[in-house]
C-alpha cells in the first residue's frame, strides 16, 4: 500500500517508527511510505492521472478544496464501522477533517502558535521575565521597552532604547535597529491572519468573505503602526538579515527579536540551532484579552485517501491505526507535538521534552482556537489576505484600501467557486454519500 | 505515382514517422487540447465544461493579469536589448586573438548551461539585501545598497540584472556569425581611416545583423514566457506582486486553483502576443537586416 508524506528529518523518522510498527504488527498489509515534496500538488496531478497513492499527508488547509473538487474519498461510512467518534478528538481538528458534513480525513499530528519570549531580554529591560503581556497593548508598550536602535548623536553613533529617544528622534526615524523587540512580519507565516487577536473571521463560515470587516482593518492598521513607530526603511533592512528560519540566523534565535508567535515545534529549533536560548512560551495576547482569550491557530496535517485508491480499505485501517492512542502518542512525541486525541496518557506530558506542550494543548482545546477558513478558496484569498498585509506593512496603501481590494478579489474567487458548486451540489452530494 | 515512387514514399515517411509521431502527441496535441480547454472550466479532476468565452472576459477585467502583463513586458523590453547588446561585446572580445581565448570563451558559456533553478538560488544570496554578495561590493565603494529583492521598485531590475548572467547561447551564436565577417572589410575600412568604434557600427553590426535578428526573436519569445527565475526568487510574485510575471501568474492559476481553463485562456494570450510581437520586431527590422549573397 502507498503512502505519500510530506516529512523530513526526525519528523520522517517519527512517522516510518508508527510505519514499521503497523506493518510488523500484521501481515495482510505492508506500507510503503514515500518521502514527497510539494504532496498537495503532486496528489492533485496523480488523483487526475488515475494513479494516486493509498493514503496521502495533506495540510489541513487544502482539505476543503481537494474535497469539493472530487480528489478524495469520503471517509463517513468506514469511520462509523470503526467506531470512530467525533469525542474523541480535539474538536478544532475534528473541524479541520470536515467539508459540507462529510469527513475527509483524520488528523495526524496537530500544531497551535503561542507567544515565545526571549527571558534574558526582558531581565536586561528591567521586565519580570516571568510575565509575559497579557494584552496586545501591553505588548506594543513593552517591545518599546525591548528595542533598541543606534542613533547619532552629536555625530556619534549611541546606542539607547527605543523608550530614551526623544520626540524629534522619534519622529525622523533617524536610526539602525539593533534589537526589536517584535515584528508582526516575523516570522511572516500568518501576517494573513492577525485578525483573529482582533476579533475578526475572514468568513462567515459559508458563502461570504469578511476581508474587509472593521476587525481586520483594525488589525491591518495594528501591523501598519509597527512600521509607523519604527520606520519603514529601518524595519524592512533589519529584515533583510534574517537568515534562513531553520538556522542559527533565525532572529529569535540568535536573540535580536524579543518576542515572536511561533508554532509548536519552536522548541525543536531553539533545542537545535540555540540550546543555550532562555525562552518561555505563553498564549499570544489578544487586543481584547476580556472578551477574547486564549487565541491561537490551530492547524494539522491531515491523513486522506484520494479518490481512485486501489486500497481504500487497508488504507483506512492503517489511518485507524495511527489514530489509535499509543501509535499517535508515538508520533507526535517523536515530532514534539501535541496528541490530536483529547484522552492522552501522563506519560506522554511527562515524557514530552518541549517544556510548555501544556500551554499549546491548553491552545488547541481553547474556545477561540481558530482554524484557517476551511473555504476551497482559501489559497487564493491567502494570497490575496498576504498582498494586503505587505502593503499596509509597507505604508504602500492604507489597511482599508489594502483590504477593500482583498475582498473584491477575493469574492470574486469565491462567486466563481459557489457558481460551480451550486450547479452540482446534488449530484455530488448523492455520489459521496453512496461511497 | 509509380510503386517504385510510392515505396520510397513509405519508407521515407516511416524513417521520419518517430518525429511526426512525437510532434503529433507531444506538441500538437497539447496545444490543441489548450486551445479547447480555454473555453472549458476545467480543474483537471472532473471532466471539462464548455462555457464559451467566459475565460476570455474575465481575464480582461483581471487586473492582476494586466499587472503580471505589465511586469513581464517590462523584463521583456529591458532584458532583451541589454541582452543581445553584451552579448555581441563578449563575442566581438572574445573573438580578439589573445593568450587563453578559449578559456575565457569557456567561461563566459558556461553559466548558460548551469540549471535555472541553481542560478535562482545562488542570485537568492547574491541579491540579499543586507548580507548579499553585490550591496557588500557596493558598500566598498560606498554606496548603499537597495533590498533588491524585497524592494518592490526593484525586485523587476534584479531581475533584468540576472538574465543577463545567461547570455552564453546567444554569444556563442554571435561568435560564429563573427567568423564569417571578410577580414578584407576591415582591412579597408581602416585603410580608409575608420576607428574601431566605427568599424564595429558599420562593418561587424550589419554583417551579423541576420545574428543579432535571430537572437532577437529568440529572446522575445524566451523572455516574456520567463518562469523559472521569478518562481524560484520571488514565488508570490514579490512585494506587492511586482516581480510576478505572466507565466507564473499562468502557474498559479493551473496549479495552485486548479483553474485549467482559466490558465490555457492565459497561455493562448501569450501566443498570440508572442506571435504578434514576434511579426512587429521583423517588421522593424527587415529593412537593416544585410544577408550576405543575398
Amino acid at each position: 500500500m502507498r503512502y505519500w508524506e510530506k516529512w523530513t528529518g526526525f519528523e520522517n523518522d517519527a512517522i516510518q517508527a508508527v510505519v514499521n510498527d503497523f506493518n510488523k504488527s500484521q501481515d495482510r498489509i505492508y506500507v510503503d511510505m514515500m518521502q514527497v515534496s510539494q504532496p498537495d500538488q503532486k496528489l492533485i496531478l496523480a488523483t487526475a492521472g488515475g494513479n494516486p497513492p493509498d493514503v496521502a499527508g495533506l495540510w489541513s488547509f487544502s482539505v476543503s478544496s481537494f474535497a469539493e473538487k472530487g480528489a478524495l474519498t469520503p471517509l463517513n461510512r468506514r469511520i462509523e464501522k470503526a467506531g470512530i467518534t467525533e469525542q474523541q478528538y480535539i474538536p478544532a481538528l475534528w473541524d479541520l477533517c470536515e467539508h459540507r458534513g462529510m469527513v475527509w480525513g483524520l488528523p495526524s499530528t496537530p500544531a497551535t502558535v503561542a507567544l515565545h519570549w526571549n527571558r534574558r531580554l526582558f531581565l536586561e529591560a528591567g521586565l519580570d521575565p516571568d510575565k509575559p503581556p497579557t494584552s496586545l497593548e501591553e505588548l506594543d508598550r513593552i517591545a518599546e521597552q525591548l528595542t533598541i536602535v543606534e542613533v547619532k548623536r552629536d555625530g556619534e553613533p549611541v546606542r539607547v532604547r527605543f523608550t530614551e529617544l526623544t520626540d524629534q528622534e522619534r519622529e525622523v526615524k533617524d536610526f539602525d535597529i539593533i534589537q526589536l523587540g517584535f515584528n508582526p512580519h516575523e516570522p511572516g507565516w500568518w501576517k494573513q491572519m492577525w485578525g483573529y487577536w482582533f476579533g475578526a473571521d475572514l468568513w462567515d463560515g459559508d458563502r461570504t468573505i469578511r476581508a474587509n470587516a472593521p476587525e481586520n482593518i483594525e488589525a491591518f492598521e495594528w501591523i501598519a503602526g509597527y512600521t509607523e513607530k519604527y520606520g519603514v526603511k529601518n524595519m524592512l533592512s533589519f529584515g533583510e538579515s534574517f537568515g534562513n528560519f531553520s538556522s542559527p540566523q533565525n532572529p529569535f534565535l540568535d536573540e535580536r527579536i524579543a518576542m515572536v508567535i511561533q508554532g509548536v515545534w519552536m522548541y525543536n529549533f531553539i533545542e537545535k540551532f540555540s540550546p543555550h536560548l532562555d525562552w518561555a512560551a505563553a498564549p499570544f495576547p489578544s487586543a481584547y484579552p476580556d472578551t477574547l482569550p486564549n487565541v491561537t491557530i490551530v492547524e494539522c496535517d491531515v491523513l486522506v485517501i484520494p479518490t481512485g485508491a486501489r486500497h481504500p480499505d487497508e488504507a483506512f485501517e492503517f489511518i485507524q491505526y495511527v489514530n489509535s492512542r499509543g501509535p499517535m502518542e508515538k508520533l507526535c512525541l517523536g515530532q514534539r507535538k501535541f496528541s490530536a486525541l483529547v484522552d492522552y496518557s501522563d506519560a506522554f506530558i511527562e515524557e514530552h521534552p518541549n517544556p510548555y506542550i501544556e500551554v499549546f494543548i491548553e491552545l488547541a482545546k481553547s474556545p477561540n482556537g481558530i482554524t484557517t477558513p476551511r473555504t476551497p478558496i482559501w489559497e487564493s484569498y491567502e494570497d490575496e489576505l498576504i498582498v494586503a498585509a505587505d502593503r499596509a506593512y509597507r505604508h504602500i496603501a492604507t489597511p482599508e484600501e489594502a483590504l477593500g481590494y482583498a475582498q473584491n478579489r477575493a469574492a470574486l474567487a469565491m462567486e466563481r467557486n459557489l457558481r460551480i458548486w451550486d450547479a452540482t451540489a446534488e449530484a455530488r452530494m448523492k455520489a459521496w454519500a453512496e461511497q | 505515382m509509380t510503386k517504385g515512387e510510392r515505396r520510397q514514399f513509405l519508407t521515407g515517411l516511416a524513417f521520419v514517422s518517430p518525429w511526426v509521431i512525437g510532434f503529433l502527441v507531444f506538441g500538437l496535441y497539447p496545444i490543441a487540447m489548450a486551445a479547447y480547454y480555454s473555453f472549458c472550466n476545467y480543474n483537471v479532476l472532473q471532466d471539462a465544461q464548455f462555457v464559451g468565452l467566459i475565460n476570455y472576459q474575465e481575464m480582461i477585467g483581471d487586473d492582476v493579469l494586466w499587472k503580471a502583463l505589465y511586469n513581464t513586458m517590462f523584463y521583456a523590453v529591458f532584458s532583451v536589448p541589454l541582452g543581445l547588446i553584451v552579448a555581441l561585446m563578449f563575442a566581438v572580445l572574445l573573438n580578439k586573438p589573445i593568450f587563453g581565448q578559449s578559456v575565457f570563451r569557456v567561461m563566459f558559456y558556461v553559466p548558460s548551461i548551469v540549471p535555472l533553478v541553481a542560478i535562482a538560488m545562488i542570485w537568492l544570496w547574491v541579491f540579499n539585501g543586507d548580507v548579499g554578495l553585490l550591496n557588500y561590493v557596493l558598500s566598498l565603494i560606498g554606496i548603499d545598497g537597495p533590498n533588491w529583492l524585497a524592494d518592490p521598485a526593484w525586485t523587476k531590475p534584479t531581475l533584468i540584472l540576472s538574465a543577463v548572467w545567461t547570455v552564453g547561447g546567444a554569444m556563442v551564436l554571435f561568435l560564429a556569425g563573427l567568423q564569417d565577417v571578410p577580414r578584407s572589410l576591415y582591412e579597408s575600412a581602416e585603410l580608409d581611416g575608420a576607428g574601431p568604434g566605427r568599424q564595429f557600427w558599420h562593418i561587424t553590426v550589419p554583417m551579423v545583423s541576420p545574428v543579432i535578428y535571430f537572437n532577437m526573436i529568440m529572446g522575445i519569445i524566451y523572455s516574456i514566457q520567463e518562469f523559472v527565475k521569478p518562481y524560484v526568487m520571488l514565488p508570490d510574485g514579490g512585494p506587492d506582486r511586482s516581480a510576478l510575471f505572466f507565466a507564473v501568474y499562468l502557474y498559479q492559476s493551473a496549479f495552485r486553483d486548479l483553474r485549467m481553463g482559466y490558465a490555457s485562456a492565459m497561455a493562448m494570450l501569450m501566443f498570440v502576443l508572442i506571435v504578434l510581437l514576434t511579426w512587429a520586431a521583423t517588421k522593424l527590422v527587415q529593412k537593416r537586416i544585410y544577408y550576405e549573397g543575398a
